[in-house]
């Protein structure tokens, strides 16, 4: 299905600077995962009773996965309203998504405090339907397969496998694609309906799952943005800006849909009165709606004259702003209690840290070793 | 001509099927906004509870100790080592007793805590292995250590903080009360906290006799007690009651202002309520399918 444009891998030396820093990083936070599974959670990390989740579920699983969503934001332009234009910026946007959940399933298992349970998720036996937690697990395994299965055909390229054989395989991993997604992104603010005690009501809401869902998408265009500038900067590759100009419109539309469900959900409740109730969370409630009303109205009002720079700064925006919303919902406004406080220790950051630098290094490996990145037109 | 046409019916067809599509994706992950339902519910007679009455409690603290001693719990030593100085719920303290002041600040109150036994539990509704149940038998709110992966999702989702998490350990548990169920209530009939209460402030039975009885106790004394047992409707009814005096209100004794329809319940009916209105889901991919032929014969 990725037949109709012709991408190249990028000829360069990998050993790099940066791909040694990375590198350096991964192996410090291999260190840390070792004393984890050696002393326990408590010791490396500052999660307690009171925030039994800390960032690596909040970063590394609910924010990483978001910002894997590019393949998917980009197959709902792609598939379902058919603008085919956009299939250059796929094979990066799955890679990027492929990386992000396969690291986030990763984590979550650094994270799990009884991992030698965990085969039981597979055990229908042992299933809770009732369990929200339940349909973000499963829907996650099975969409890091499927993300693997779509990306098969760049393998395929380079080791000169017929293309045309995989398409039956891809068509169904594409649908798959599409469901899986739109399940557990939304399900992923679902898991905290059950917070009607902990978090803020600025934050808890029926929207929950919709909120989710919306800003996913969004997030999804703002990373492939985000990426593709990104890469074609570090590589000095042309800019794809005649593409990513074209994402623009949709970005402000999610923008500001977002914005009308987040204040409908406070009109329509009567929440409006928490507005100013606690300074710390009303700052942070504002800096969330600025993010996301930034962008789309720098967006709207540049439409004309977008230069890669603009778009880079505004998806960028974006980003941070689905960044924020979720970590407001996970930590910041969720609370347990006064007694009770959490910022992330020093060697839980660098598990972090290792995880993102694990994720750069394949990526790395991968563009360069395989045609990933669309052929630039001097070149075909 | 006769190109042209095809291609308008296809755009058409797509057209309408797009719309049907997006029709359902809105429906599906528009959650339902008709959830002001006020949930509360009366549990089987047989299930257990206990009655807590907070103006009888002299916090003596045996319940503690005896609660350690039934579940072989280590103790949390002070800094000479010498006493058991737990100051609240922890992986190695099921039960603890604290001390509350009312809002003037004239009068003291104690608290026993531990697990609610909620009677629909949000635990339980959380855990994705089935590792938190609820006995059919007992209405005891369990832990199973073979299935429980360790998420923590369940404490994440307890209004009350009960369960609580081993941190120092490489290979961790999950702790909270099951009302002896595993150690001292099958030998004495009575938990252990219960057993030991010299002042008969905590009283082990079956839940809704012992609502009858905290009722009972404000009709007698309507100047002594709050007219309100709590875990009656919070939270949709918890398995251990309370009392308190007049003085102490249960917010100024800690317990969270929780709304009579139970996390779990609300939880669900949002979340089950997507998946009703998308079943089934088979029929979205079927949809997809067929677009993604269509659009793929171009």
């Amino acid at each position: 299905m990725q037949a109709e444009c012709v991408y190249e891998k990028i000829d360069r030396k990998l050993m790099t600077k940066p791909f040694l820093f990375f590198l350096l990083v991964l192996l410090a936070s291999t260190v840390v995962i070792a004393i984890r599974f050696a002393k326990g959670l408590g010791f490396v990390s500052n999660m307690s009773d009171g925030y039994p989740w800390g960032i690596w579920i909040t970063y590394d699983v609910v924010v990483g996965t978001a910002f894997g969503c590019g393949g998917y934001a980009l197959a709902i332009l792609i598939y379902i309203l058919n603008k085919r234009e956009f299939t250059p910026l796929i094979r990066s946007a799955l890679l990027t998504s492929a990386l992000g959940y396969s690291l986030a399933g990763f984590s979550v298992v650094v994270d799990l405090g009884r991992y030698w349970n965990m085969y039981g998720l597979l055990l229908p036996t042992r299933w809770n339907l009732s369990s929200v937690l339940l349909e973000v697990a499963l829907c996650i395994m099975a969409y890091t397969l499927v993300l693997w299965v779509e990306f098969l055909p760049t393998f395929a390229e380079r080791f000169g496998i017929d293309v045309k054989k995989l398409e039956k395989v891809t068509m169904v991993a594409v649908i798959l694609g599409l469901i899986l997604p739109t399940m557990h992104q939304s399900s992923l603010g679902s898991l905290h309906l059950i917070s009607t005690v902990k978090l803020s009501p600025l934050w808890h809401s029926s929207f929950l799952p919709l909120l989710f869902l919306v800003s996913v998408v969004l997030m999804g265009y703002g990373m492939t943005a985000v990426e593709s500038l990104l890469s074609s900067y570090s590589f000095k590759r042309p800019y794809e800006t005649h593409l990513l100009k074209k994402l623009s419109p949709y970005m402000i539309y999610l923008g500001f849909g977002w914005l009308i469900l987040r204040f409908l959900d406070l009109i329509f409740f009567e929440k409006m009165k928490y507005l100013f109730s606690d300074s710390f969370l009303s700052v942070m409630f504002f800096l969330e709606v600025f993010l996301f009303l930034v962008p789309s109205v720098l967006f709207w009002s540049d439409r004309q004259n977008l230069t890669p720079r603009r778009i880079f700064i505004y998806s960028f925006l974006y980003v941070l702003g689905g960044t924020l919303y979720r970590f407001n919902v996970y930590l910041v406004a969720w609370s347990p209690g006064d007694n009770w406080v959490y910022f992330p220790s020093f060697m839980e950051t660098l598990i972090t840290l290792g995880i993102v630098s694990l994720e750069v290094l394949i990526y790395l490996v991968i563009v360069k070793k395989f045609p990933v990145l669309p052929a630039t037109q001097g070149v075909k | 001509m006769k190109e042209g046409k095809n291609v308008e019916t296809r755009r058409d067809f797509l057209k309408k099927l797009f719309t049907g599509a997006a029709s359902v994706a809105a429906v599906t992950t528009f959650p339902s906004l008709s959830l002001a339902k006020t949930k509360y519910y009366y549990p089987p007679d047989y299930w257990y509870g206990m009655l807590y009455d907070s103006t009888k409690c002299i916090g003596c603290k045996s319940c503690v100790v005896a609660c350690k001693k039934a579940n072989n719990l280590p103790p949390e030593l002070d800094e000479y080592r010498i006493y058991d100085e737990a100051t609240d719920l922890t992986a190695s303290t099921k039960t603890i007793i604290k001390v509350y002041r009312s809002e003037k600040g004239d009068v003291s109150s104690f608290v026993k805590r531990q697990c609610m036994h909620c009677v629909d539990p949000a635990c339980v509704s959380a855990c994705p292995v089935s590792a938190m149940n609820k006995d059919e038998k007992t209405g005891i709110v369990y832990w199973r250590g073979d299935r429980c992966i360790g998420c923590r999702y369940c404490m994440i989702a307890c209004p009350f903080e009960v369960p609580k998490f081993e941190w120092g350990k490489a290979f961790p548990k999950i702790v909270k009360c099951d009302l002896c169920l595993s150690s001292y209530l099958p030998k004495n009939g009575i938990t252990a906290c219960a057993d030991v209460c010299p002042a008969g402030a905590i009283i082990f039975g079956y839940r809704n006799e012992l609502l009858e009885e905290a009722k009972t106790r404000i009709k007698r004394n309507p100047d002594k007690y709050l007219p309100h047992v709590y875990g009656e409707k919070e939270g949709g009814g918890t398995g251990v009651l309370y009392l308190t005096s007049k003085a102490v209100s249960f917010r100024n004794l800690g317990f969270p202002a929780i709304p009579d329809e139970s996390p779990a319940a609300y939880s669900e009916s949002i979340h089950h309520g997507i998946y009703r209105t998308l079943a089934p889901p088979f029929l979205t991919v079927g949809a997809l399918y067929f677009l993604l032929k269509r659009n793929n014969k171009e």
